[in-house]
């Protein structure tokens, strides 16, 4: 039994404490935004924020994470509206089954670091592939957010 | 209305619908689809003048996409192009994705082929429409409706300023008779064709609620994970399930025999479980004893070799121009070249998946397919029961690029339901999809060129020997299809008197299937790279080489009306060279490189810029052109040239894939590696401005990345390289 929070709610998860958290959240908790794509933490679609920090769930056993703070995809908006309104006005995805993981590693780069370069963006996003190929867009659009969120703050 | 529907040369190769040449379109429609697709009763609240349209009275219009959306943006272009002919407000749209049925007209979502079959009959779905609440409004003003105009959900009296909203014409319109010829606007009316549109579902996909395959959930709904013969067509010899069936959340392990047919599932064993984790480490834990079969003798070490040695001795001949013999003989220079390319596997980033459930003579089935109706008719056959009894809901596709239409893993799904009575969902693994795919061809390809004294090419020799589609539909010959040899063989754009292309022998021993752009990406390659390669021994400019060699604007008809156009070639070229400042003093290490293609009926060619330093390659930018005839929606075509550009370059950098004793070697992410975002490139796409017919999209971008990239190396660096890809040459 696992006691976690994923999207500011409480569940208790009753499954094997081995299962990897990436199918305890879609097959036992029932949400299917967090995506699976290779199971080896190859390329980032299961991404997920464990108290603040982008994890690959298909590697991260639910025993793991008991008591955290969990952020899927049908939760980012709590953490970065910013963000996905950009992703929608740049009109990053193509067939978007990537673009959960790729959305959580950019919310989790921007907390670090609010004012990403290129080569920042590379080492926070380089763990999530897209094979439709829209990181032009993905690297315009966190440059974008980083730009609002700013001016927000100065 | 026009169904139009695919006439192909040879029979079995009409199911799987591809696109390039060899395919005629035809215009014909049954009298009682054409019934189907006309006006259905009224039920008082909403306006559906055929079946593709459904106006309700408060305004919201529901617009039916009967093409799979993997990227493709299709459920945004086609729905946007009736919303124009109708007039609508784009904001009161919504989009329903259609079931398979052959009543929407040809559904398989391939070939680069959607907006060019669909462009015409979807804007007569919209001005159908936009007739009959004209005529409404019309009988309800007492006026002539020929006085009326339409604009953003509203018809217009322009006598009066009176305007009726159409939700409040769903009666009147649905009152009067549907036209036979509607009006269809001029270009320079339309409001969303051609206009910068984004994706209808972007704010779903951006908050995680599309429903892909896998999404898909229900009561009593178990998971099922298939181990299949590592070698293609083995079968079980036996299997111990017992360390299976102490996991806990395993229900069962059953035996599935493979059904010998070309979308057929290939067979093995089935863990049924209560969750995906599950019946994956059930799979795991099984031991099984497989019997290979023949196809063990495949080693692509060996394989490669003897397709090497078969494109050097004469071949069948596929096209014969001139006497390139006496051009060789008369030669001031021969240039001589042998590209090979390897397999290479599509890799969406959503696993083959699909849920069945066979229950009281009926079959559901949700699944990602490219082909639904293929996909429908697939499972009648399976089950030996009638269309009406199975319904086929196309859910989101992540990503497709040929793989998803064929439901091979759809049949697996429906098969294993109909033997444990349960709504079954069976994923593959990464390493099921990598492993078990229906792959793009492996090639070798000899090239021969002629060069006078002038250093213009007298003659050109072009062999190839690659496994054919069509051996995973009928009895392999070891020889390739017309449809195969029209992607950039016996079409190569350019003007030789004497040219000769040839076929040699190349048998398959694994399922061989198309990969977004097909054969074009093996003959767009080898085309290309030798153009570079005559033109270096020449002296001369790639480009300026090209372009003399299309000197001549010739048009070369084609049966299905869609004609070749050397003049819109050489535009491409131009454009894309301009808009990279081709020729331009570069850093030392840095190269520039030029291609260009005709697929799917559309021009494209791209510069890539490179530097090569400390043998460490880095693409700085790509610069592509496409000429598609009339753009329906740019924002859609800019992200597919951006997208097949970042395909192109990583089957350039990696793309791989090698058989050993009939066992294919990758299996993940991390031996079949994709291109990451570190390696992306600037990438900067023009659309040519045209009132022709609509051609492709999603495909035709990819075919000249990778030549581009071999060309602007070579730039870089003198260093020609011949095969892919780049990681084995210690580059990337």
């Amino acid at each position: 039994m696992a006691l976690v929070t994923i999207n500011e709610k409480k569940y208790e998860i009753d499954v094997d404490p081995d299962m990897p958290l990436l199918w305890a959240i879609r097959d036992a908790v029932g949400l299917t935004g967090t995506k699976y794509g290779c199971g080896k933490g190859l390329c980032g679609a299961c991404t997920v924020l464990v108290d603040g920090k982008p994890v690959r769930s298909c590697l991260t056993s639910v025993a793991t994470v008991n008591g955290s703070q969990i952020t899927t995809i049908e939760g980012v908006h709590n953490e970065n509206k910013v963000l996905q309104e950009v992703w929608q006005e740049i009109d990053v995805p193509q067939c978007g089954y990537c673009q959960s993981g790729q959305i959580l590693s950019a919310v989790a780069l921007l907390k670090e670091n609010s004012k990403p370069t290129d080569e920042d963006i590379d080492g926070a996003m380089n763990g999530n592939i897209c094979r439709c190929g829209t990181y032009h867009r993905i690297r315009k659009a966190i440059h974008k957010t980083a730009a609002i969120m700013n001016s927000k703050t100065e | 209305m026009h169904k139009i529907q695919l006439v192909t040369r040879r029979n079995f190769i009409k199911s799987i619908g591809l696109a390039s040449g060899g395919l005629i379109i035809a215009c014909s429609i049954p009298a009682s689809k054409e019934e189907e697709t006309k006006l259905k009763s009224f039920n008082g609240t909403t306006f559906e003048p055929n079946l593709f349209i459904q106006l309700k009275d408060n305004g919201e219009l529901i617009l039916l996409a009967s093409r799979s959306e993997m990227g493709n943006g299709v459920r945004t272009s086609l729905t946007s192009v009736i919303a124009d002919e109708m007039d609508a407000d784009w904001s009161l749209v919504s989009v329903k994705q259609a079931t398979g049925d052959t009543k929407f007209m040809d559904q398989n979502t391939d070939g680069s082929r959607s907006i060019r079959y669909l462009f015409e009959p979807m804007r007569v779905m919209g001005a159908t429409a936009r007739a009959m609440l004209i005529s409404g409004a019309a009988a309800k003003w007492g006026v002539d409706a020929s006085t009326l105009t339409t604009a953003k959900h509203y018809v217009i009296d322009p006598e009066t300023n009176k305007k009726l909203f159409y939700g409040d014409l769903v009666k009147e319109a649905s009152e009067v008779p549907v036209p036979e010829n509607p009006t269809l606007k001029e270009a320079k009316d339309f409001n969303y064709i051609g206009t910068n549109l984004k994706s209808i579902d972007g704010k779903d996909f951006t908050s995680g609620k599309p429903k892909y395959g896998m999404d898909i959930k229900m009561e009593g709904m178990l998971f099922a994970a298939v181990a299949r013969c590592p070698v293609t067509f083995g079968t079980v010899k036996n299997y111990d399930k017992s360390a299976t069936l102490k996991i806990d959340g395993v229900k069962d392990v059953i035996e599935l025999p493979r059904v010998a047919k070309p979308f057929g599932p290939l067979g093995g064993v089935v863990v049924i479980a209560t969750n995906t984790w599950a019946a994956f480490k059930g799979k795991e834990a099984l031991n099984v004893e497989w019997d290979y079969g023949t196809n063990e003798q495949y080693t692509s070490a060996s394989y490669n070799e003897m397709i090497l040695e078969n494109v050097k001795k004469k071949g069948k001949e596929v096209r014969s121009d001139g006497n390139v013999n006496s051009a060789f003989k008369n030669a001031e220079h021969i240039v001589e070249s042998t590209y090979q390319l390897p397999h290479l596997v599509h890799a969406p980033m959503e696993v083959p998946n699909a849920t069945a459930w066979v229950h009281d003579g009926k079959c559901d089935v949700w699944a990602p397919v490219q082909d639904p109706q293929t996909t429908r008719s697939e499972v009648v056959s399976y089950l030996e029961t009638n269309e009406e009894n199975v319904t086929i809901n196309v859910t989101f596709l992540g990503g497709g690029f040929g793989r998803k239409s064929k439901p091979d893993f759809v049949l697996e799904a429906v098969a294993i339901s109909k033997k444990v009575n349960a709504p079954i969902q069976v994923v593959w693994t990464r390493e099921d999809d990598i492993q078990h795919s229906y792959y793009h061809a492996v090639s070798a390809q000899y090239m021969k060129g002629a060069l006078d004294k002038d250093g213009r090419v007298t003659g050109w020799l072009h062999r190839v020997a690659y496994p054919s589609i069509t051996s995973t539909f009928a009895p392999d010959t070891g020889y390739g299809a017309g449809f195969e040899f029209s992607q950039g063989l016996s079409n190569m754009p350019y003007q030789i008197e004497n040219v000769r292309c040839e076929n040699a022998k190349a048998p398959a021993h694994v399922r061989i299937g198309w990969l977004r752009s097909v054969y074009n990406i093996i003959q767009g390659f080898s085309v290309n790279v030798f153009v570079d390669e005559l033109a270096a021994k020449t002296k001369k400019d790639p480009l300026q080489f090209r372009l003399d060699m299309l000197s001549k604007d010739v048009v070369i008809e084609d049966p299905s009306g869609y004609h070749f156009e050397s003049s819109k070639l050489k535009n491409v070229l131009s454009l894309a060279a301009k808009n990279a400042n081709y020729g331009k003093d570069l850093p030392q290490g840095h190269g520039l490189g030029i291609a260009c293609h005709y697929s799917f009926f559309s021009y494209v060619a791209s510069v890539v810029e490179v530097s090569v330093i400390d043998n460490a390659l880095k693409v700085h930018n790509i610069h592509s052109v496409i000429d598609c005839g009339t753009a329906v929606n740019t924002n859609t075509i800019t992200a597919q040239m951006e997208g097949a550009a970042i395909f192109g370059l990583s089957l350039a950098y990696y793309g791989k894939i090698t058989a050993k004793g009939g066992v294919i070697e990758q299996s993940n992410f991390h031996d079949y590696q994709m291109l990451r975002i570190s390696n992306a490139p600037n990438i900067n796409v023009e659309i040519v401005k045209s009132n022709s017919k609509p051609t492709g999209v999603g495909e035709p971008g990819v075919p000249v990345i990778a030549p581009a990239l071999i060309n602007a190396i070579y730039n870089a660096t003198g260093k020609r390289y011949r095969s892919l890809p780049l990681t084995d040459e210690g580059l990337v």
